[in-house]
């Protein structure tokens, strides 16, 4: 993965993306060890829209790996590009730093980031389309959890049009095999044919739509929550009856397996009720240190930096 | 219907009905200044009804058989020479297409980044199904 750059999650291979998952969890249990491992390192975060904690996550990432991190966010914009184009913008920073981490509201930016830059670039998010490192940590979130990301029951609740995080990760799955997808949402928020297709193509896996989540939760094992936004409605009324369907408490907690797996893109509104905070089964603060982990583990392999004692997964597969 | 067969140059049959005025613009062809006879409209066997495009001095070369894959896939071109059809062409879907197509999609990068190629890749070809390299937004025709 030297010098590659990370643009959506079909630019890695299966076994790439394993190893990726297994250099986290070797992060997580060497923090000390691998504290140096990008020293003499520059990330650069261009956030050309703000999004607070994913470029947190970007930054802790490469600061804990021994790196320095230099950037702009949302309203320092104006002042740094100047209506510049981002591909200007990126062959000069490409002479700054060693690595680029790029949020823009466009579809594609990221894309256009990474032909220009002579240094890897990695999509932090492109408006609604991609954004890969969110898929990463979800799952490590479910790897962490039950030690697989196949032969499991993953339901997906909330808004299944629009929510692209929840298209990625069915996709993702889909390349792994041997999920059964439960997709619970209102007939107006029903997931798109492409991604149906997407399941029907994979012989491992199949699908159930769904809208009552009651009805089906105590199958799951893996719960993925989205948000309903009130913009995809057309009246307040639709908006409010819907949301309010979706909402995980405690009582419907209390019809899911003891195991069962929570999960969130986060930030949430109102679709988990905070009471659900403190149950085990709630994995969505977990997977935002997984987040950070899996960003930790890209920037070091994107940049060819040998975490120190790490074996890569296939070695290690091989001598058993 | 008699329409003057041509001598030296290239027919384009089963255009889909109605596109003949398109399909030129796409491949380029100024209709105030070629020499050319269209027929649209045309009964067809296999499609019902076709648009036929006949034009003088033009060889197989100066179309560009992508473009035309991607108009109208059923099209084939004869090569006229002579006043005979000496070879008929059959255009293929290009698996990736630059600056012929725009992307439709307003949120897309293509819309602001100036410079930029529009640019886009075969995503299913039974469907002729085409999507944009940058947003993955389906191609409008
Ligand atoms: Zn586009």
């Amino acid at each position: 993965m030297v010098g590659m750059s990370v643009i959506t999650l079909d630019s890695l291979s299966v076994p790439q993306i394993q190893d990726l998952l297994h250099k986290a969890r070797y992060i997580d249990a060497h923090r000390r060890q691998v504290a140096h491992t990008c020293e003499g390192r520059v990330l650069a975060t261009l956030f050309y829209e703000p999004s607070t904690r994913t470029r947190l996550s970007f930054e802790t990432a490469m600061l804990r790996l021994g790196g320095q991190v230099i950037g702009f966010a949302g309203a320092q914009l104006a002042s740094v590009t100047k209506g510049e184009s981002i591909s200007d913008t990126l062959k000069t920073v490409s002479n700054y730093v060693d690595v680029v981490a790029i949020r823009h509201p466009k579809e594609g930016a990221a894309l256009v980031a990474s032909r220009a830059a002579s240094v890897p670039v990695i999509n932090a998010g492109d408006g609604g389309h991609m954004h890969p490192t969110q898929t990463l940590a979800d799952l490590a979130t479910i790897q962490s959890r039950f030690g697989r990301i196949t032969d499991l029951t993953v339901g997906l609740c909330g808004d299944l049009t629009f929510g692209r995080t929840v298209h990625s990760l069915i996709e993702t799955l889909c390349r792994f095999g041997n999920v059964r997808f439960v997709l619970i949402s209102p007939n107006e928020l029903k997931t798109p044919q492409y991604v149906l297709d997407r399941i029907r193509q994979t012989p491992s896996c199949s699908y159930v739509e769904v809208s009552d989540l009651s009805e089906v939760i105590g199958d799951l094992d893996v719960l993925y929550m989205t948000r309903v936004q009130k913009e995809r409605f057309f009246n307040e009324d639709d908006y409010l009856r819907l949301r309010d369907t979706y909402i995980l408490d405690e009582t419907k907690l209390s019809l899911a397996k003891d195991d069962m797996a929570v999960l969130h893109p986060l930030p949430r509104v109102n679709e988990i009720a905070t009471e659900v905070d403190s149950d085990p089964r709630a994995a969505y603060f977990e997977q935002v240190r997984n987040g950070m982990l899996m960003r930790m583990a890209l920037e070091s392999s994107v940049l060819g930096d040998d975490l120190p004692g790490y074996e890569p997964l296939e070695t290690r597969t091989l001598e058993v | 219907m008699e329409v003057t067969s041509i001598i030296n140059g290239i027919i384009i049959d089963h255009v889909p009905a109605g596109s003949a005025l398109k399909v030129l613009d796409y491949l380029d062809v100024d209709p105030s200044s070629a020499r050319l006879a269209l027929i649209m409209n045309a009964s067809s066997e296999r499609y019902g009804r076709k648009d036929i495009i006949k034009i003088e001095d033009i060889g197989s070369d100066d179309i560009d058989l992508d473009v035309l894959g991607l108009v109208a896939r059923t099209a084939t071109v004869g090569i006229v020479c002579g006043g005979r059809i000496v070879d008929k062409l059959r255009p293929v879907l290009p698996e990736h297409v630059v600056n012929i197509i725009t992307c439709a999609n307003p949120r897309c990068v293509t819309t602001t980044e100036r410079g930029i190629d529009q640019m886009f890749h075969l995503m299913h070809t039974e469907r002729e199904e085409y999507r944009c390299d940058y947003c993955d937004e389906e191609a409008q025709f």
